[in-house]
């Protein structure tokens, strides 16, 4: 149609103002933060002596190439403290998701079993705590399980423990906190999915013989793999990033990458190396991504 | 389709794990007691001494005016790149733009804060209302993108293309048929802009100066002290605003439903 053609005109143009917006505050700040994350620390305002001043022109550019300042990444690298907020950030990461994901997809099923006219208010239900501020939602959190919360209250009262327990401060508040707040980021692209497959396969494989056991392993499962993709990687990419939950929730034994990242940044101002850790943990996040945009493509790929 | 047993009771649970923190929270603002945990009887007293602080008030105002600004340029700038997505076809950079709207969605706010905020150093621009509001758009405009590109998605081409037929130019068959016709979507994205705004703390904090301290921040602050019941009661005001507002705009969007199936009687 000829219509679709004249559209496309002017629909170009439209992109222009956001194209640009995001080129500049959001690629652009990104080549700031390679370019500090490779200058040296300073004490002075702003913290850091650059390398290489843009303003100086080409000639002054290609000399600091030359001598591009790798020493904050060696830093890194050579301090155990930093590899182990990395491996730290990996691992609560992992094991959140998973729970997440144990948690979510049951909840995610059941409502895509609901009958049709009760699924969008099911979705609304999980939606509006979303919509609720999360400090709101960790610091719900904070009167429930500190020393004389309601959890120790409850627990005392039922005589199950006999003096109350540390809930504050420890890995458990933690995971508490972080699974209460992803929640509906692994719901949704879950529910998204398992609502969009028709029933008559779950028909068609008991017809065939399969125990529901089966039929869902066999069918429903497989096919939910897109949501299950979509929703793992939604909650595991921020929560490597994660600091404001591990910092009010956990103890102070091992900080997660956010913390030290934010510690060097505001609290020793070593913007240089804020900087570097800061492009490592993009680095160590394209991982996750480019593994999920492999696996959406190839099964693009088999669909077509 | 019957909901097996299994099925009621993790919906059950899942809710029940969703909303009892909120609905204690909530409760216990209006306790009288000093202590947070020892029910001391009915009372507003901390909702009156959240409206006779004054940093916490001006911190609001703050929230509230950086929300009001970024969500609106966010709509604008996020339905602009819903509609090049949709409708622009293949043009030179398009991956690049798509990637640059998807990217904040996932990328840790750490890493967004501290970037805008070395950019603001690099151009010695002053830190305060106007550097808080320019990142939460860059923020927001891409979950703005995403809701509204979805329901463009759904749209009908040929509403559009009648339009033309019957001698409207692309940008008036855009405005005066596509624009009306999406425009639950607009405003849904710029509510959820507005939330977003409102409630984000990280990127906030790197990109505020001294003197313009947003609600988030100052909570934050306060929690990190210790359990205030004065916080119960501006969480419990937060969440009735918001309860507010998502009422109001389910309603808006049953209306343009309604609206739109009485346009066009299949």
């Amino acid at each position: 149609m000829s219509g679709r053609r004249i559209f496309t005109k002017p629909a170009r143009l439209a992109a222009v103002a956001p194209y640009v917006w995001m080129l500049l505050f959001f690629l652009v700040p990104f080549g700031f933060v390679v370019k500090i994350g490779l200058s040296h620390t300073a004490i002075a305002q702003p913290p850091y002596t650059p390398v290489f001043d843009l303003a100086a022109g080409w000639a002054a550019l290609k000399a600091a190439f030359g001598a591009l300042s790798l020493d904050n990444f060696r830093l890194i690298f050579g301090d155990d403290l930093y590899l182990l907020s990395y491996l730290r950030s990996l691992t609560v990461a992992a094991v959140s998701t998973a729970i997440l994901l144990l948690i979510g997809y049951p909840i995610a099923f059941a409502m895509a079993r609901l009958p049709r006219g009760w699924q969008p208010l099911a979705m609304m239900l999980v939606i509006v705590p979303f919509w609720t501020s999360f400090l709101i939602r960790i610091y719900a959190w904070i009167n429930i399980l500190q020393h004389d919360g309601l959890l120790n209250q409850l627990l005392l009262a039922l005589h199950i423990v006999s003096k109350p327990v540390v809930w504050l401060s420890t890995d458990t508040a933690m995971y508490i906190g972080l699974v209460y707040s992803y929640l509906p980021f692994m719901v949704l692209p879950l529910y998204a999915t398992l609502a969009k497959l028709p029933h008559s396969l779950s028909e068609a494989a008991a017809d065939l013989g399969a125990s529901p056991r089966q039929a869902f392993w066999l069918v429903t499962f497989p096919l939910s793999l897109p949501g299950i993709g979509a929703g793992v990687l939604l909650c595991f990419i921020p929560i490597v990033g994660e600091f404001v939950i591990p910092d009010l929730l956990a103890g102070s034994t091992s900080p997660m990458i956010g913390q030290t990242l934010w510690l060097e940044f505001f609290t020793n101002r070593d913007w240089p190396v804020a900087s570097a850790l800061a492009v490592l943990l993009l680095g160590v996040l394209l991982l996750p991504l480019l593994i999920y945009e492999r696996a959406q493509r190839r099964q693009l790929e088999g669909r077509s | 389709m019957k909901l097996s047993r299994f099925n009621l009771v993790s919906l059950t649970l899942g809710l029940a794990f969703l909303y009892l923190p909120i609905v204690i929270l909530v409760v216990y603002s209006f306790n009288d007691s000093r202590l947070v945990t020892v029910w001391g009887g009915w009372s507003l007293r901390w909702y009156r001494e959240f409206f006779q602080d004054q940093p916490m008030l001006d911190a609001a105002w703050m929230s509230l005016r950086v929300a009001l600004t970024s969500a609106t340029a966010a709509a604008v700038l996020g339905t602009l790149a819903a509609v090049a997505l949709s409708r622009a076809g293949h043009f030179r950079g398009r991956t690049l733009f798509s990637g640059m709207l998807y990217a904040p969605l996932v990328m840790p706010e750490v890493i967004t804060g501290l970037s805008l905020l070395l950019l603001f150093v690099a151009i010695s621009a002053e830190r305060g209302f106007w550097t808080v509001v320019v990142a939460h758009t860059t923020l927001t405009m891409c979950f703005v993108a995403v809701v509204v590109q979805s329901r463009l998605h759904a749209l009908d081409r040929s509403i559009e293309e009648a339009a033309m037929d019957l001698g409207c130019s692309p940008v008036e068959a855009f405005l005066r048929a596509t624009v009306p016709l999406i425009w639950p979507a607009i405003a849904a994205g710029w509510m959820l802009a507005f939330a977003l705004s409102l409630d984000d703390l990280v990127i906030a904090s790197f990109t505020t100066g001294p003197g313009s301290t947003t609600l988030p921040i100052r909570i934050y602050s306060e929690v990190r002290l210790g359990v205030k019941p004065e916080i119960n009661a501006i969480c419990t005001l937060i969440i009735a605003a918001v309860t507010v507002l998502i009422v109001v705009a389910s309603l808006a969007a049953k209306l343009s439903k309604t609206q739109a199936d009485n346009a066009a009687p299949m």
